[in-house]
């Protein structure tokens, strides 16, 4: 007895190390890796349903979730100081790739977004959805912190002009994600509290300015989101049936497979930027904070790694990274609950489709590499 | 010059763990809110967007319930239900619309010149939602559909539920007809309870009774995607969808026996005019004919504008139910019910004989009454100033009544007020009196005696119906009792075929009226049938039992009046109305008849023969003999069902009513 239970324990033991030899050698981070794998099974769950059964788009996604564990491998073994070092070329990269979109870009949906590399379509924003936040930490990481004017300023250029480019596609979604991606950055390395908040000033300012630039889908969007109900069959549709889709889910939802709004085709984009609903629906709110737990998990366990990693560049580009996934996330979910405007984010390992998985693990895979490389930082 | 700044990475560590602690309290401050948000959306309001969610997917789609029938006595159907089929096109599965409609053009089944328009109907409907293209298909129209069916994917044959009138014209101011619901009607129904319901009941029992020949309709729910399109495979989520099955309408049963009912509108065929017969025990309407008739099925089937404007334009009027509405002057039909009134407030001796010239006038005045055609009746009594229908009699009974008391006493008859039968659109007729002719006529001559002298004949301004009349004559036929009129005798539940039996409705009793009165009054009106100078003698003479009557002949000219009248010289619309009203067999009556031919001479020339044939077709069995009292129909009231008095009437019956009962 005495014996079996030892070699039991034993076995499990040696089993663990195993794992743990595995993860060591890869360069992954065990816990996050884990985090990761969940959410992603949970969200092909979700999006076999609201599909409506397509085997294709699961397919679709596995293989894009393959590409993007192989990058986030590929990431995780390069070292933090290559990573560094390559991050203006990355950015430059980015801003090159930018203005080749909007000279020669694809149109689709009324929008310039796509680069068409072959048969695969390029969305060279999501690579500057990390080339800032990388850029600004690389900046900051020979300069003595917390920042000063002129380094705000140099800042301020660096996540302004592939903001503005974006903007103009229009994508005005993303141009809002890159630049909070860089402002994190900023904020993280300890720019002073007044500072801080001068510039929100600043922003709420030029936020009111530019409302008058808008297009005229953007500022009805924002219009709608403060009364959806005066046009319940044009731009208040969206906001109307998530809410519907989700309350109607209750406690314990549906049931897999079960939601008659995502079914019946009243819920739009149930399977990309609406996702969010179609758990809410079939799971209830039971099955939405299970994947908000899991979110929690893999943010907090993020911010963890960063405030582990002993240089400027690690830290600031990891916590960006945490944080930059927890602002998706949250877009996401308020959006889709009619928290915050309508605004075309993917809900993060979850949504179908674009790029969105592939930057999200990349984004992972620098994180892992900047934490398992820490010993060899000087 | 700021001072030189050196890179202190322990410090920058710790500024980072603080700003990450900052972001951290931030983020759990967002997810607060997240998690706030849906627990008020899927905890608090639940149900509300629960009920958006189903209104979203679910259509509810009715399913009518299936229309009582009407049913006579006997059971046989006068009212039914029977498919009709509609052409319908569903635009989606319509490879080439032009070219199917024209090619159902080819076979006829589409008018060429509708083309045009059906295709924009087609198109402003939903493409996945058939559209009727062609309704109540005839059978031989389906046949041909159905031998090129291979030849128009996308068009079917839709079979609808339609009101079907077996016996046609038979009966049709009875029954009523239903018609597709108006507008001004849908503003008085319970629309939800009408989802799916095309026709309505627009007359008669189909009115009458719509409330319980509906029925109540049931529905199904079928799962529809955002786009209106119903969901044939819905898998699990069919568990969130209800059916609830119709429950049909009741059956009616009505109390006209069709066999006289057919004869009656025989009889008065050719002729405007109108027959009413009723069981005067109880109201029950035997026959209630008028004519000429109309086909309901046209109003049932969607009446073309050509067909209803030859109804509407015909001078005899088919669409005008005489037996209800036509308000006339009734003649010497009115004496039995002056005589009685006169008798009860002692203003008559039945006895005393008095001499009744061709003419009469009025104390202090020359104006001359006349008798018909100027007859000299001799020294008589009551009884024969009756039996002979003698008018200068009644002149001066009226006149010795005076309006005030006629006034009071003919309503106690019926006449004046609706009799209430249970049809909508009945008329209430008039009798006349100072009052009513002040308040009318209020730059007029007033009342004059001689308008009281000439009521007691029935002429002048009094005004009743065929209905009021029949109804009169149920009063006399029972010594007083006034039954209310009758159709609808019973429901019959169609799934349990158990029947709820409405009881008869007694109205008044006429108690004053002494048993001699009665004796006096009656045996003139048989004497009438029998006394050869009766005005119904040559009418009744085959008679094989004994029958009270009672012959009007209403005038319509002033050459009549007085007394000069040529019937073959009178242009037909101005010739006398001929009024019968009979009761039998004398001393147990069962039916009560009152029947009007209009503009055919005296009562007894038109109108006395049709009440024979009816009377001897109710009572007499095929080998001629009187029938037995019982009831012999199949769907006969119970004995058991006693009749529902109206406030303030005595329900006791007289010794003379008794007497009266079969």
């Amino acid at each position: 007895m005495m014996r079996q239970a030892i070699a039991t324990g034993s076995s499990a033991r040696r089993t663990l190390s195993g794992a743990a030899r595995v993860l060591l050698a890869l360069k992954l981070d065990g816990p996050l890796t884990f985090g990761l794998g969940l959410t992603a099974a949970y969200g092909l769950l979700v999006l076999f349903s609201a599909s409506g059964g397509n085997l294709r788009m699961l397919i679709g996604t596995v293989l894009r979730l393959a590409l993007g564990i192989a990058v986030m491998l590929a990431l995780a073994r390069l070292s933090p100081n290559l990573l560094r070092r390559a991050s203006p070329w990355l950015y430059g990269l980015g801003i090159l790739l930018l203005l080749a979109v909007a000279a020669v870009g694809h149109v689709h949906l009324g929008a310039k977004r796509w680069l068409e590399l072959g048969p695969v379509q390029f969305q060279p924003s999501e690579l500057l959805k990390i080339a800032v936040p990388m850029m600004c930490a690389w900046y900051l990481h020979e300069r003595a912190l917390p920042p000063r004017w002129r380094d705000l300023a140099v800042l301020g250029a660096i996540i302004l002009v592939p903001v503005a480019l974006v903007a103009k596609e229009p994508d005005l979604g993303t141009a809002a994600l890159i630049a909070a991606a860089g402002a994190v950055v900023i904020f993280l390395s300890g720019l002073r509290a007044r500072v801080v908040i001068a510039l929100l000033l600043l922003a709420l300012a030029a936020f009111g300015l530019g409302l008058r630039f808008m297009h005229g889908y953007q500022r009805a969007r924002l219009l709608t989101f403060l009364d959806p109900q005066a046009h319940p069959l044009s731009s208040g549709y969206h906001i109307i049936q998530s809410q519907i889709a989700v309350g109607s889910g209750g406690m314990f939802g549906k049931g897999w497979m079960a939601g008659s709004q995502a079914r019946l085709d009243f819920l739009p984009e149930r399977t990309t930027d609406f996702i969010f609903a179609v758990v809410g629906e079939e799971f209830g709110l039971l099955g939405l904070a299970v994947l908000l737990l899991l979110y929690t998990f893999v943010i907090g366990r993020s911010l963890y790694l960063a405030m582990q990693c002993p240089d400027t560049f690690s830290r600031l580009l990891g916590g960006a990274i945490a944080v930059t996934f927890f602002i998706y996330a949250f877009i996401n979910a308020g959006m889709v609950t009619g928290l915050v405007p309508v605004v075309g984010v993917p809900l993060p390992l979850v949504s179908y489709g674009g790029s969105s998985i592939v930057t999200e693990l990349s984004g992972f895979g620098i994180l892992m590499s900047l934490f398992s490389h820490r010993k060899l930082m000087g | 010059m700021s001072p030189v700044r050196i890179k202190d990475n322990w410090r920058e560590q710790r500024i980072f763990v603080r700003r990450v602690w900052f972001v951290t309290a931030l983020m759990v401050i967002a997810a607060i809110a997240v998690f706030a948000r849906l627990y008020y959306l899927q905890v608090l309001r639940q149900h509300y967007y629960e009920d958006l969610s189903v209104a979203n997917g679910v259509r509810t789609v009715p399913i009518p319930a299936a229309r009582g029938l009407i049913v006579d006595r006997n059971g046989q159907i006068m009212a039914s239900n029977r498919p009709t089929f509609e052409l319908q096109l569903t635009p989606d599965e319509v490879p080439d619309l032009r070219g199917s409609l024209q090619r159902l053009a080819k076979l006829a089944l589409v008018r060429e010149s509708d083309i045009p328009e059906l295709i924009r109907a087609i198109k402003s409907q939903l493409s996945f939602d058939p559209v009727p293209i062609r309704v109540q298909l005839s059978e031989s129209q389906v046949a041909r559909f159905a031998v090129h069916r291979f030849e128009f994917p996308g068009i079917n044959i839709s079979p609808q539920q339609s009101r079907w009138y077996p016996l046609k014209n038979l009966g049709v101011f009875a029954i009523g007809y239903v018609g597709p619901i108006s507008a001004s009607e849908l503003a008085h129904i319970n629309q939800a309870a009408y989802a799916g319901t095309a026709l309505i009941g627009k007359s008669g029992i189909e009115a009458q009774y719509e409330h319980v020949l509906h029925g109540t309709n049931g529905y199904r729910q079928v799962l529809v995607n955002a786009l209106g399109r119903e969901v044939r495979r819905p898998g699990v989520l069919a568990r969130q969808l209800h059916e609830k099955p119709p429950v049909p309408g009741d059956d009616v049963i009505v109390s006209l026996d069709l066999k006289i009912q057919r004869l009656a509108e025989k009889l008065l065929k050719g002729q405007d005019g109108a027959v009413v017969a009723l069981n005067p025990w109880n109201g029950n309407v035997i026959a209630l004919a008028s004519s000429p008739t109309f086909n309901p099925n046209l109003f049932a089937r969607g009446i073309s504008e050509k067909q209803y404007l030859a109804l509407v334009n015909n001078p005899d009027n088919p669409l005008f139910d005489r037996a209800l509405r036509s308000q006339l002057p009734i003649g010497s039909t009115i004496k039995p019910a002056i005589a009685l009134g006169a008798l009860t407030e002692g203003v008559l001796n039945p006895t005393k004989r008095i001499y009744a010239g061709s003419d009469w006038h009025l104390p202090g005045s020359d104006h001359m009454f006349h008798n018909y055609k100027h007859e000299v009746c001799g020294r008589i009594g009551l009884n024969m100033a009756i039996i002979m229908s003698c008018d200068v009699y009644f002149y001066q009974v009226a006149y010795k009544m005076g309006i005030e008391r006629l006034g009071a006493w003919l309503p106690n008859f019926g006449f004046g007020k609706p009799t209430g039968i249970d049809i909508p659109g009945e008329q209430s007729g008039l009798v006349p009196t100072p009052a009513w002719m002040a308040k009318h006529y209020p730059h007029g001559y007033g009342w004059y005696p001689g308008d009281t002298v000439i009521l007691g004949i029935g002429q002048g301004t009094f005004l009743a119906t065929p209905l009021q009349l029949a109804h009169y004559a149920g009063i006399l036929a029972t010594r007083g009792l006034s039954y209310r009129p009758r159709l609808a005798t019973g429901l019959r539940n169609p799934l349990t075929h158990k029947i709820h039996w409405k009881r008869p409705v007694l109205d008044g009793n006429l108690t004053m009226i002494s048993r001699s009165s009665w004796q006096v009054v009656i045996k003139a009106m048989h004497g009438v049938t029998t006394n050869p100078r009766g005005t119904a003698y040559w009418d009744m003479i085959n008679a094989t039992y004994p029958i009270a009557a009672k012959t009007g002949t209403a005038q319509l000219t002033r050459e009549e009046a007085n007394g000069d009248y040529n019937l073959k010289a009178t242009p037909t619309k101005l010739r006398d109305d001929s009024w019968f009203i009979a009761f039998a067999p004398l001393y147990k009556p069962r039916i009560a008849i009152a029947v009007l031919v209009e503009h055919a001479g005296a009562g007894a020339r038109a109108a006395g023969p049709i009440a024979m044939k009816i009377l001897n077709a109710y009572l007499l069995g095929p080998n001629g003999k009187l029938l037995p009292a019982t009831p012999r129909a199949r769907y006969s009231m119970p004995r058991d069902i006693t009749p529902r008095v109206t406030a303030g009437v005595d329900p006791t019956l007289t010794a003379t009513e008794r007497a009266a009962q079969p």
